[in-house]
């Protein structure tokens, strides 16, 4: 690390709230300063609109949101460039402070009736209403669970069992994450129906298709429909595909966008993972609305409104919690600063090397991420050249294997699928970072094409 | 199927891994007359996706899949350029 990049940690231990920041900084980014575990009183920003305080999550340290500790890491020009922030992304510094507090005092079994239990409750109730606030649902409606995947396949399967009398098909787009299409088989090997609809060229899902296949299906049980893609960052139009469901249950995965904003209110039930907010890995979030039929799709328990069984790591749930109310306050000022570094990436790839496709909706899309395909390019020898050259991307490629398939979401698209690479920011991304892999990016493309042969073609 | 015209020549990309199948495509279709038809069997299951891609990238003519005359899919495309 040089020496100008070293970062000076200082705790300011006013009124809970302190902010660290980096010399070199990017604009809009160190003010944050917020109070995520919203103390009575404290002094600060005010909280997201709509968010109500969490009752009493207290760290035993002034809880800072830290801006510039990472950011001085990723300036290192020595050190790996972590830009797989859609598959991870980093902890944030609130997390890790929530965490290492609540390992000491927080981890006493909420249902229990002594002091360290009562306090374990309450502080529980408070993350429970913190997500609530984010997600635009009311704290009765979320329960935790052990991971975003658990928490789709919980909302597919207890929507499809809560609403066995009125049908037995789920519709799905083409395009959403693996955990709800394996919900799926699981559901058409117990004797159910699934039927995928389609996207466009850039990732859309057709609701026209959407609407035509529910005028022809009254025995759909549930719609489900991501609010962006995983892969390619394209937003799906929610409000139109809530208009085409009609009354039937929308489950909407909002894994990829928890982090930047609530989806829009139409869903039934409502999943996420803290692992793609700054949160730990190990949290998943379910919001099942009011009203929506569900039922269990494994027995169930006292925990969770019966939703999730067993006994939930509280310690991660608090940092899911305070890191997620940290994100959406720092989402106002970072999201456009990474959607201009997306947007300097998706111009500048297809200029540098030539046959190379952008993905995704140009404009309706997540702000962190991006991804391109390059002809004759093997998509896993490109993340190995890539992570040897210092950066860590990820690939929807499948050419090791000929036994493996390509993404079904590239494949739903229609776009190639080999030679692809997706690249996710983070709050610690700098114009730096994207400046160096837009420097090695053609050379190891270049490269990797020469050794297929590919030269020239 | 039987619409489709016979290819003029066929490339056997049987075995191997994307993109092989697709460079086997982009090394050929140079080799023949403008209007004449390239097939490439491949048994890569991403060559379905990428060969109607790259006759996209590429503005060449994607016909469809013919009936192989081995193992694997006859992809069938026609030199348009």
């Amino acid at each position: 690390m040089a020496p100008e990049d070293r970062v000076e940690v200082t705790l300011v231990p006013s009124a809970d709230v302190a902010t660290r920041v980096a010399p070199g900084t990017p604009p809009g980014t160190a003010s944050t300063g917020v109070n995520v575990l919203a103390q009575p009183n404290a002094a600060g920003p005010p909280t997201p609109a709509g968010a109500r305080p969490a009752h009493k999550i207290r760290a035993p340290v002034p809880v800072s949101t830290s801006v510039g500790l990472m950011t001085a890491t990723l300036h290192d020009p020595t050190s790996p460039v972590y830009l797989d922030a859609a598959s991870a992304m980093p902890l944030h510094p609130v997390a890790r402070e929530t965490l290492l507090a609540a390992l000491e005092d927080g981890w006493a079994d909420p249902a229990r009736l002594y002091a360290a239990g009562r306090r374990a409750r309450l502080l529980l109730d408070g993350a429970r209403e913190a997500v609530a606030s984010e997600l635009g649902a009311r704290a009765d409606e979320v329960s935790f669970t052990s991971s975003g995947t658990v928490a789709a396949h919980q909302a597919v399967l207890g929507a499809l069992a809560g609403r066995r009398r009125a049908g037995r098909l789920l519709v799905h787009s083409a395009v959403e994450h693996s955990c709800v299409l394996q919900a799926g088989q699981s559901h058409v090997a117990a004797g159910g129906e699934q039927a995928s609809i389609g996207v466009d060229a850039l990732g859309s899902v057709d609701v026209d298709a959407l609407r035509a296949l529910l005028d022809t299906r009254p025995d759909t049980a549930l719609v489900s429909v991501q609010s962006a893609n995983h892969e390619v960052g394209t937003c799906q139009p929610l409000d139109a595909v809530h208009h085409a469901c009609a009354g039937v249950p929308l489950h909407v995965d909002a894994a990829q966008s928890l982090a930047w904003e609530a989806p829009a209110p139409g869903w039934s039930l409502l999943t996420g993972s803290a692992r793609k907010w700054g949160g730990p890995a190990g949290v998943g979030v379910l919001a099942v609305r009011t009203g929506t039929r569900w039922r269990s799709p494994m027995p169930s328990d006292e925990a969770e409104g019966g939703r999730m069984p067993g006994a939930l790591n509280l310690p991660l749930v608090l940092a899911a919690a305070t890191s997620l109310q940290a994100a959406r306050a720092e989402s106002a000022a970072l999201a456009p600063r990474l959607r201009a570094l997306v947007e300097r990436i998706r111009t500048e790839v297809p200029r540098l090397v030539p046959d190379v496709e952008v993905l995704g909706h140009p404009s309706l899309r997540l702000p962190h991420l991006v991804t391109f395909s390059a002809l004759y390019v093997e998509g896993e020898a490109a993340v190995r050249a890539l992570d040897a050259a210092g950066f860590a991307v990820t690939s929807g490629s499948s050419c090791t294997s000929s036994t493996l398939t390509p993404s079904h979401v590239l494949e739903a698209m229609g776009a190639l699928t080999h030679g692809n690479l997706r690249v996710s920011l983070h709050r610690g991304s700098t114009e730096a970072d994207v400046d160096r892999l837009l420097a090695v990016l053609p050379g190891v493309l270049t490269r990797l094409r020469a050794d297929a042969g590919a030269a020239g073609l | 199927m039987s619409v489709l015209p016979p290819p003029d020549l066929v490339v056997d990309a049987v075995g191997r891994p994307c993109p092989m199948p697709v460079i086997e495509l982009a090394r050929a279709l140079p080799g023949v007359a403008v209007g004449a038809v390239v097939g490439v069997r491949a048994d890569d299951p991403a060559a379905r996706v990428d060969i109607p891609a790259w006759c996209r990238m590429r503005r060449q003519d994607y016909l469809g899949t013919g009936a192989p005359d081995g193992p694997g899919t006859l992809y069938l495309v026609r030199r348009v350029s």
